[in-house]
């Protein structure tokens, strides 16, 4: 499944690098907000789910090479995290469901390929 | 720690700077592609300089990291000036940790870091002298 799919279908808002939607495959996924956690167990590839919103969660996302993150709960991401994603061109996408319900939905898409 | 042949780069990490943290270990990872390191090794690599520049921001006045690559192994050397670790045992068992609420609102403070580290490791050593600082070395195999 690409990210535009994703997008699409979970009607998520992509706060940057739409240019990437099209192209970028989702291998995985992850939740956390525990930034070791997710540094530790995450997979390259992999959507990564959380709740954090400051820039050091781009930081993350790119030395993992994730395909991207998505902010839940219709959190706003602080602009410099916006900024600095650009930069690295890591897609942050924003949902309005709870992180609980988010994963589920992800997952269940995930497994029907 | 190896010889100054193999120094493939000396890093400078400045305390309390979240706002630059993993900007060295997002350098120390180009390095190692530029040079042809396997993925699943930059991989480890990267977790290990991660969780030891976040220390080191989160922890110390400032530090260095500093990177050696030799034939057989990649070893990552961080040094610091700072509070140190008074327990060095109980700082690498997980989930402890002395964290601020400032530091946990980023997100940091789960006291997995240390133990990380160890487990991407081939090598892990970790000496304090406390009020001094602290000093790490990371050995990966290749
Ligand atoms: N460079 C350092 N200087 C001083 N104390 C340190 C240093 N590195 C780690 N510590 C101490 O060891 C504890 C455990 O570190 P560790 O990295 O395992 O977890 P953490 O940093 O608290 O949380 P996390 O890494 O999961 O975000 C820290 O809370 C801190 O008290
Ligand atoms: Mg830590």
């Amino acid at each position: 499944m690409t990210l535009e799919t994703l997008v699409e279908k979970l009607e998520l808002k992509c706060k940057c690098c739409w240019e990437k939607l099209k192209t970028t495959e989702i291998k995985g996924g992850y939740a956390g907000d525990l930034l070791s956690d997710v540094m530790a167990n995450s997979k390259e590839g992999s959507i990564w789910v959380t709740r954090q919103v400051h820039l050091n969660i781009v930081a993350v996302a790119s030395l993992k090479e994730h395909a991207g993150i998505v902010i839940v709960q219709g959190a706003t991401p602080d602009k410099d995290t916006v900024e600095k994603a650009t930069r690295e061109g890591v897609p942050i996408m924003v949902s309005e469901l709870t992180e609980f319900e988010l994963v589920g939905r992800i997952y269940q898409l995930l497994q029907n390929g | 720690m190896p010889s100054d042949e193999y120094l493939q780069g000396i890093y400078y990490i400045q305390g309390r700077d979240f706002v630059d943290a993993g900007i060295v270990s997002s350098e120390i990872k180009k390095s190692l592609k530029d040079k042809g390191i396997p993925e699943s090794i930059i991989r480890r690599v990267a977790v290990i300089t991660f969780e030891a520049e976040v220390n080191m921001i989160s922890y110390s006045e400032q530090g260095t990291i500093q990177l050696f690559i030799e034939p057989d192994a990649i070893t990552i050397q961080a040094d610091d000036i700072g509070q140190g670790i008074e327990d060095i045992e109980l700082a690498q068992q997980e989930g402890y940790s002395t964290a601020d609420d400032s530091i946990r609102e980023l997100g940091f403070g789960a006291g997995m870091g240390l133990a990380n580290i160890k487990k991407y490791s081939d090598i892990f050593e970790i000496t304090s002298n406390p009020g001094d600082g602290a000093h790490l070395k990371s050995v990966v195999k290749l």
